[in-house]
């Protein structure tokens, strides 16, 4: 075989793995590294770089070097001249000891001079400048014919479309990240809203201060020991911190009435839930069933509640969680006509109205984290920070939640110990 | 070719001399391997490196790439490159690309 022959056989072998090694997942810089050594492997070049150019530098950067020294620039700039002319060769490898016109040649001479380099391929994919190429000596000592240098080119295409691509992912990364930080930005915005507007409705009534940020944390809670997602646990937050936002059209003085309102004002307060959901529905929030949590939040599964009389199942979940977190902030703080009750006594009454105004299971969650709590497995203190050291480590507490839970779940019993060590299953 | 070796076994230089075996198939993982050979007993001081290809059967574009860049090493700290018991195929390889014009060969 003619060594002609040999010569294209081995440099296809070559083009080949280098097709195999761009279009493979590998990590980019060991690809370009490959691909130097693909192109000095495949003709015998003795040293090599190919670079990346920056359109913001309006430089090339090297990405893989060979035999080049420690002295070699890592980063060569252009004109605006040498950059218009490479667009207008394309992809065309340039004989460097004949391209001294050019400033990029004329900068760099000695450079290039003192590392023998040879060839100068600019690297151009859908006309732009991509990279570059860097050829020195051929190990044979002879010059570049047509034909290798028409190898080079093909080789130097898959490098370009290499780095394009490279450039292309990290554009779309940006993209991507930038998109992010905005996202970021408007839920933190959102969230600040939200509770802004939380802290205007309990504005209303000193009674009632901070009583839906007391209300987002409890739903927040109950997703959380429901096992919801973070998503997920964000919205019932913010349902609960916009449950009351009806009250807002609610006449003060109503709100925590210390007597019993007349028909007229029973029908202006009963009204709030439909006003929520008017005034939350228009709104695209980021999660859904906010305005319904709003709007259902007074419903009992035994269909005594209002504003629409509905039962367990029509109720939706979100509006459950919200009714069990209000209730209870409810039952845990003073009211004008009504004083705090005990912590002991608020469980007690959560567990005896589980299945006609709670849904059983968010009873169940709710007073597991409690538990957890005061066991000290869930060290957030979530709950202490709600209601008070003294109110949660109220005497006797912790047995109570044993006890309701026991009973709430009776097929998978909590071995119950009583003060006195007797034993209740 | 079912396998591909890529074991290096290096002796200790004496007097300045190492000899370095090249596996089956001299391809970047192996080439890698005589790569890191080489220069650590080039800085060890070594001025003579064999390379010895007796078992080498299949020497690819990046095992090329990588023996030139050996040759290149050698050279700039003057120390002589030695091929040794290359065969047939390789020979015509080697010769073809310019690589035995920078080596003894033995």
């Amino acid at each position: 075989m003619a060594e002609h022959d040999h010569k294209l056989i081995h440099a296809f072998g070559a083009l080949a793995e280098l097709g195999q090694e761009i279009t493979n997942k590998n990590n980019f810089q060991e690809t370009i590294r490959t691909s130097l050594h693909l192109i000095s492997g495949a003709l015998g070049i003795m040293r090599g770089a190919v670079a990346r150019f920056s359109r913001f530098g309006h430089e090339l950067n090297m990405l893989a070097i060979r035999g080049l020294g420690d002295d070699f620039p890592l980063s060569l700039s252009l004109t605006l001249e040498d950059e218009r002319q490479f667009l207008s060769c394309g992809l065309a490898p340039i004989d460097i000891p004949q391209a001294k016109v050019l400033p990029f040649f004329q900068v760099y001479d000695a450079s290039f001079e003192r590392r023998g380099l040879e060839l100068f391929v600019p690297l151009v994919v859908r006309d732009e400048i991509v990279g570059a190429i860097f050829l020195g000596e051929k190990a044979t000592g002879e010059a570049y014919t047509n034909y290798e240098k028409e190898i080079v080119c093909a080789m130097g295409q898959h490098i370009g479309v290499a780095i394009a691509q490279r450039n292309l992912m990290a554009e779309i990364e940006r993209h991507a990240d930038e998109n992010r930080q905005l996202f970021d930005e408007m839920r933190s915005t959102y969230h600040d809203t939200v509770k802004a507007f939380a802290a205007a409705i309990d504005c209303k009534d000193k009674y009632t201060e901070g009583h839906s940020v007391r209300v987002g944390k409890f739903s927040e809670i109950i997703a959380m020991e429901l096992g919801w997602g973070k998503d997920e646990v964000e919205g019932a937050a913010v349902a609960g911190y916009l449950h009351d936002v009806g009250k807002l059209t609610v006449e003060r003085k109503i709100i925590n009435a210390p007597y019993r309102i007349n028909a007229k004002e029973s029908k202006e307060l009963n009204g709030h839930p439909g006003v929520g959901y008017e005034i939350l529905q228009p709104i695209h929030h980021p999660y859904t069933d906010v305005p319904l949590a709003a709007k259902y939040h007074h419903e009992r599964l035994d269909g005594r509640g209002y504003p629409d009389g509905l039962y367990d199942r029509e109720i939706p979940y979100i509006a459950k969680i919200v009714t069990l977190a209000d209730s209870f902030d409810a039952m845990t703080t003073d009211r004008p006509y009504k004083a705090r009750r005990p912590a002991k006594e608020v469980v007690e009454d959560l567990q005896r109205n589980a299945g006609k105004q709670f849904a059983p299971e968010i009873v169940t969650a709710f007073l597991g984290g409690m538990l957890k709590e005061l066991q000290g497995v869930d060290r957030t203190k979530r709950f202490r920070r709600l209601l008070g050291r003294d109110y949660m480590e109220a005497e006797g507490i912790v047995d109570t939640l044993k006890y309701t839970l026991n009973e709430m779940a009776p097929t998978t019993p909590m071995t119950y110990v009583a003060a006195a060590g007797q034993v209740i299953l | 070719m079912t396998t591909q070796s890529a074991v290096v076994s290096s002796l200790e230089p004496v007097e300045g001399r190492a000899v370095i075996h090249a596996g089956d198939y001299i391809n970047k993982l192996s080439g890698e391997q005589i790569e890191h050979e080489c220069k650590q007993k080039l800085d060890e001081g070594c001025k003579e490196i064999i390379l010895n290809f007796a078992d080498t059967e299949i020497v690819n574009s990046i095992g090329i790439s990588i023996l030139l860049g050996v040759i290149d090493s050698a050279s700039n700290k003057g120390a002589k490159v030695v091929f040794s018991e290359m065969n047939e195929t390789t020979v015509e390889l080697f010769e073809m690309l310019g690589l035995t014009k920078h080596v003894t060969l033995a």
